[in-house]
This record gives C-alpha cells, sequence and structure tokens, in this order.
C-alpha cells in the first residue's frame, strides 16, 4: 500500500501567551513543532506499516522552508520519503487555496511515487482549528472521505477504519483511493530510533516550488485567490466580575452556590434522567 | 456560483429519528437576523429521512422556506449523500449564505460542500454579523487554541459558508409557522456512496456521551487525581441530569475516555452552565467551553486560571465540595418536588 501522510508545522499553542498591555499574541520564541494531529495520522500508516512492511510511506508539507524541521521528524519517526511545497505565491492561502495548491502537489507525487491508494491527515491543525483541508482535498481528488478516525486497517484492497463517534467507535469501510483525517487515539507518534534520526538528517527533500505546477490556476492560490479575507483579529476580552466562594465548611460552599444557581434558574430542567 | 436569490440559508442536521439537531433550530435565530440584514429570506435545508418533524420544526422556528429532500439513503449520515443533496439544493435555489452547525457531521460536510462549490468556509465560528461596512456576513470564530479570535469575510464567492459551533446561539420560541415546504426529489444511487457502516462498537465507558448538546456539564481535571476520582463528578452530573466532561490533562492519563475531553483536541461545548473542578484551565480547555453560559470553578489554588474564567468560583477541595453539592441539589430538587405535589 502506498501512503501519503499530509503535515503541518505549527506554533506550539500550549506556548502563546498574550501581552497584557498591547493585549496581542506574544509569537516570539514560541516553538514550532509538528501538528499533533498530523503526528496520529503518520502513527496509523505507520501502524499499517508493521502489518505489511511493503507499505510505503510519503510526506508533503505546504509551507516555508523551515518547515523542512517537521518532515524531518516524520523521516525519523516512519516516514520514506519526504517533500516540501514552498513557494511565495502559496503564501496567505485559506483552506480553499491550500487544498486547491496540495491536491495539485498530490497529483504531481503521483507521477514520481506511483498512485496513493491513501491520503491521511490530522483532523486540524492547532494554529488554525478549521479541520477543513482534509475533506477539500478529497473533494478535489474525487476521493471518498472518512473523519475523526482512530486507526486504519488494510481490508479488501480499502481500509477499515475506526471513526470516533457519540456513542463509541464506528467501524467503516471506504475502497480506495480514499482520503482519512485522525483525531487523537489513545497512542503517540513513536518515538524514532538513533538509526533512522541520523538518516533523517541527512535524507535530501525535494522541494516543489511554483514552477512544479505549470498548470495550477494562479487565480485560485495565495492570499488574492483565497474566498476568505481576515478583516480583523483580536485577542477575546476576559470574563469578569466572577463571584468568589471560600468558606470553612463545603456544606456551606455548597448552600452558598447552589442558592446562586438556582437564582439564575439553570437547576430547574434538570434531573436524574439522563446522566449515565 | 452566483448567488440568484438574497436568501440565508440554514442546514438542518436530522437525527435518525427524524427530529431536528438542536444546532439546526438554534441557527435560525441569528439568521433571522442576518436574512433580514441581507434583504433576502431565511430558507431551512432539511435532509433526512422520514423527518417530516424537523421540517415542522424549522417552519415553527421562523423559516420562511423550507427545502426538504427525504429518502433512505439520507437516514443515517453518509458524506457522499449528504453532500451530493445538498450542493443540488444550493445550485439549484442560489442562496447568498449557508449556515451549518458545526457538529462532527457538519463539520465532514461544509468543506465537502464548499469545496465542490468553490466558495470560501469559515470554521467554527461563534459569532455572526452583517458587516456595516460591506453588507457581508461577518463571520467571527477563534484560531491559535482560542488564543486569538478572527473576523473574516468572504467578499466575491457564493454562498458565503459558515460552520456554527452548537450552543453558541438559543433555540427561539416556536411560533405559528408560515413557511413555504418545498419538496425535492434528489436521488443518490447506491454506489456512489463509497463508504459503509460495518458496526458501532458502543464503548463501555463513553456513556453516550452527548457533551455538545448537554445543558449541564461537570468535567474534571488533573484534580480528580485518578480514574476513582471521577465518582464524586459523575454522582454530582448525575444529581444535575448532566454530561460528564474531562480536561486533556485527566484524558491523557488514561482515567477516562477521549469522548470526555472538552478543549481543542476535544469537544467544543456549549451548556448552560459548566461546572469545572481541579481543572487549572489552560487556554485550550477554556477554548473549548468558551460557549458556556455560566461557569463554576472548583479548585483548590485560589491562583488557578480557571477562576478568571469563572462566574462562581469555590476555592476548596472537589472531594469534599463535591459531595456537599451533590447532597444539597438532591435535597434542593426533593424540596421542589415535594413543593409542587
Amino acid at each position: 500500500m502506498n501512503i501519503l501522510v499530509c503535515v503541518k508545522q505549527v506554533p506550539d499553542t500550549t506556548e502563546i501567551r498574550i501581552d497584557p498591555e498591547k493585549n496581542t499574541l506574544i509569537r516570539d520564541g514560541v516553538p514550532s513543532i509538528l501538528n499533533p494531529f498530523d503526528g496520529y495520522a503518520l502513527e496509523a500508516a505507520a501502524r499499517l506499516k508493521d502489518k505489511d512492511p511493503e507499505t510505503r510511506i510519503v510526506v508533503v508539507s505546504m509551507g516555508p522552508p523551515q518547515a523542512e524541521k517537521a518532515l524531518r521528524a516524520c523521516l525519523a519517526a516512519a516516514a520514506d520519503r519526504a517533500y516540501l511545497v514552498s513557494g511565495r505565491a502559496f503564501g496567505g492561502s485559506d483552506t480553499l487555496a491550500t487544498s486547491y495548491i496540495l491536491a495539485s502537489a498530490i497529483r504531481t507525487l503521483e507521477e514520481r511515487e506511483g498512485p496513493f491508494d491513501a491520503v491521511f491527515c490530522g483532523k486540524q491543525a492547532i494554529d488554525g482549528d478549521t479541520a477543513q483541508v482534509g475533506p477539500e482535498i478529497a473533494e478535489q481528488l474525487g476521493r471518498p472521505q472518512v473523519t475523526c478516525a482512530l486507526e486504519a486497517f488494510a481490508e479488501g484492497g480499502g481500509l477499515r477504519v475506526h471513526k470516533e463517534v457519540e456513542e463509541g467507535v464506528e467501524v467503516i469501510d471506504v475502497a480506495a483511493p480514499c482520503l482519512v483525517t485522525f483525531t487523537k487515539p489513545a497512542w503517540n507518534l513513536r518515538y524514532p530510533t538513533i538509526r533512522r534520526k541520523l538518516a533523517a538528517d541527512k535524507a535530501e527533500i525535494p522541494v516543489l516550488g511554483e514552477d512544479a505546477f505549470p498548470a495550477i490556476d494562479r487565480t485560485r492560490i495565495g492570499l488574492a485567490g483565497s474566498p476568505t479575507q481576515v478583516k480583523r483579529t483580536f485577542v477575546p476580552p476576559q470574563k469578569t466580575g466572577g463571584v468568589t466562594i471560600r468558606e470553612e465548611q463545603a456544606a456551606d460552599a455548597a448552600k452558598k452556590l447552589l442558592a446562586l444557581l438556582d437564582g439564575r434558574g439553570v437547576l430547574a430542567g434538570g434531573g436524574e434522567s439522563h446522566g449515565s | 456560483m452566483e448567488a440568484k436569490t438574497r436568501d440565508l440559508w440554514v442546514f438542518v442536521e436530522t437525527n435518525v429519528d427524524g427530529t431536528a439537531k438542536n444546532v439546526g433550530i438554534e441557527l435560525l435565530t441569528p439568521g433571522r437576523t442576518l436574512a433580514d440584514g441581507q434583504g433576502g429570506r431565511l430558507c431551512a435545508a432539511v435532509i433526512g429521512y422520514r423527518a417530516e418533524a424537523a421540517v415542522q420544526e424549522a417552519a415553527a422556528h421562523g423559516a420562511d422556506v423550507v427545502y426538504t429532500v427525504d429518502g433512505p439513503e439520507y437516514e443515517h449520515y453518509t458524506t457522499d449523500a449528504y453532500a451530493a443533496a445538498l450542493t443540488r439544493l444550493v445550485e439549484k435555489y442560489g442562496p447568498t449564505s449557508l449556515l451549518i452547525g458545526a457538529t462532527a457531521n457538519g463539520r465532514d460536510l461544509g468543506p465537502r460542500v464548499s469545496s465542490r462549490l468553490g466558495t470560501g468556509l469559515t470554521a467554527d465560528c461563534t459569532g455572526l454579523a452583517i458587516d456595516e461596512e460591506t453588507g457581508l456576513v461577518r463571520w467571527t470564530r477563534p484560531a491559535f487554541g482560542g488564543n486569538l479570535m478572527a473576523m473574516i469575510l468572504c467578499p466575491d464567492h457564493r454562498p458565503q459558508m459558515g460552520t456554527v459551533r452548537p450552543g453558541v446561539f438559543k433555540k427561539g420560541p416556536a411560533k405559528t409557522p408560515h413557511a413555504e415546504i418545498v419538496r425535492e426529489d434528489i436521488r443518490v444511487a447506491p454506489e456512489a456512496i463509497r463508504t459503509r457502516v460495518v458496526e458501532l462498537i458502543r464503548e463501555l465507558d463513553a456513556e453516550g456521551v452527548d457533551l455538545e448538546s448537554a445543558d449541564i456539564i461537570v468535567s474534571g481535571g488533573r484534580g480528580v487525581g485518578g480514574p476513582e476520582g471521577f465518582a464524586p463528578v459523575r454522582a454530582l452530573a448525575e444529581a444535575l441530569g448532566g454530561a460528564v466532561g474531562a480536561s486533556r490533562a485527566a484524558v491523557d492519563s488514561g482515567w477516562i475516555a477521549h469522548a470526555h475531553q472538552v478543549g481543542q483536541t476535544g469537544k467544543t461545548v456549549g451548556p448552560r452552565l459548566y461546572i469545572a473542578c481541579g481543572i487549572s484551565g489552560a487556554i485550550q480547555h477554556l477554548a473549548g467551553m468558551s460557549g458556556s453560559e455560566i461557569v463554576v470553578a472548583v479548585n483548590k489554588d485560589p491562583e488557578a486560571p480557571i477562576f478568571r474564567a469563572a462566574d462562581y468560583g469555590v476555592v476548596g477541595d472537589l472531594f469534599e465540595v463535591l459531595p456537599a453539592l451533590t447532597e444539597e441539589v438532591r435535597r434542593l430538587k426533593r424540596e421542589k418536588q415535594s413543593g409542587k405535589s
């Protein structure tokens, strides 16, 4: 099986702080990491390869030249080959423009690497949180999609996917070629071995620039080619005027709180009917 | 595509029993404001199987027109069948804007449809307005784990599309319906549906975790200390008739299933009451619960960031406070019941 994993390098959003004076994000010194959901997608591919060593894993990322670091992390962990899609004309793309560029890149890569039976993506990236690029790529490639997957298994030429749903796990069969987006399973991306790490440090990562896609429609890429435009950004206001309850006895605190909540009418509709 | 009307559409997702999911009806509330601002009609698009209940519900909540597609292929959600039907409806009637509830299915469907139509889609919005300068829909959404809010416009592509977080808007009261009902016969061949559900493995621990539509959520974090520490959290949730949530720290420690996780890598929720127990309040968690109407925090550490997001903060040991709360809730309910009879 030939699997392509789409990955993104993102700022570690857990490290982002707010400048209280200017009310802006402090991005300086925030480390760049492999988007965690893309790591789960890569691990899902690696698990397929554990069962079938013939499986080939190619990773691709669209981003600035520094995104190479995330690709090396993928090579070290599990990928066989990595490509970077990078060019000034691609900058500022919204999800639709990004998916158009990535779909073009996937077609170009298929000419070099053979057809991909499956494209794996993280469910969403932790900087944008849109969860749109995966399904948008699937649509542009005409592939069926399964979103929010936990794990995938080879099954009759296609994939059997475990999808996270409200009630538990849905088992879904999807024919190849397909696209699957992954959410957080009960495991993480595997750690690289020393040998893989050394090889990844030395690996050549081809860059696909603007000239790699002569047929691409320039009116559909970059900031100008994006249907959605950011009008303005702002740091959300903090909640103020909270009431603090501090009592010697827990029972007193409980009484006080419930009196306040009851006063706002939130306890009226409850019951012991659908808790567990 | 070109818009043929100035109408605003709300996609109303259906349940297997043919009723409407809450978020679809909720969205008719801001939908009315936006439709009036655009100078068009408010329309609902209902796709499902024997979904007359959802059609009537949309009509009773103020839709001017309800477009509906009904058939056995829509009984259970599939990307292929729903994307085909919704795209066909939109192409035929040409709305200016389209709102979709940001449920798991809505976020699976939205990008598929926007990509097919070649238009812009803004994800998981928490604010909707008409932009005064341009007359366009102004979509507001969180990014960077809730650290930043962005206002987005879609100037030149139609329809302007967005998925909207459940629970942000409130359902309006039901009124005498005046809606025109338009039934469209759109058939999707079985071979065009390329995914097949083999089975549903119910998680023992998941307890039918419908966090996204819960009115009351009681969540536990690192402070509960272990899997058994969720017992008082569950007891309070049960007494209140609410659902059990968890922070990433508790899920990552393996104390409770991921289906319970609230926050950036879990679910975004918007209950009337959110009670955070032993949760420090990382920004990612706050982002997931910021749609809550009333937030209560119970934490030993008076400096915990969760208190800054709380309407009511109880400084104390959750293992003392929660059982006391549970007891008090039960007492209050008994009183109310005996008061009624």
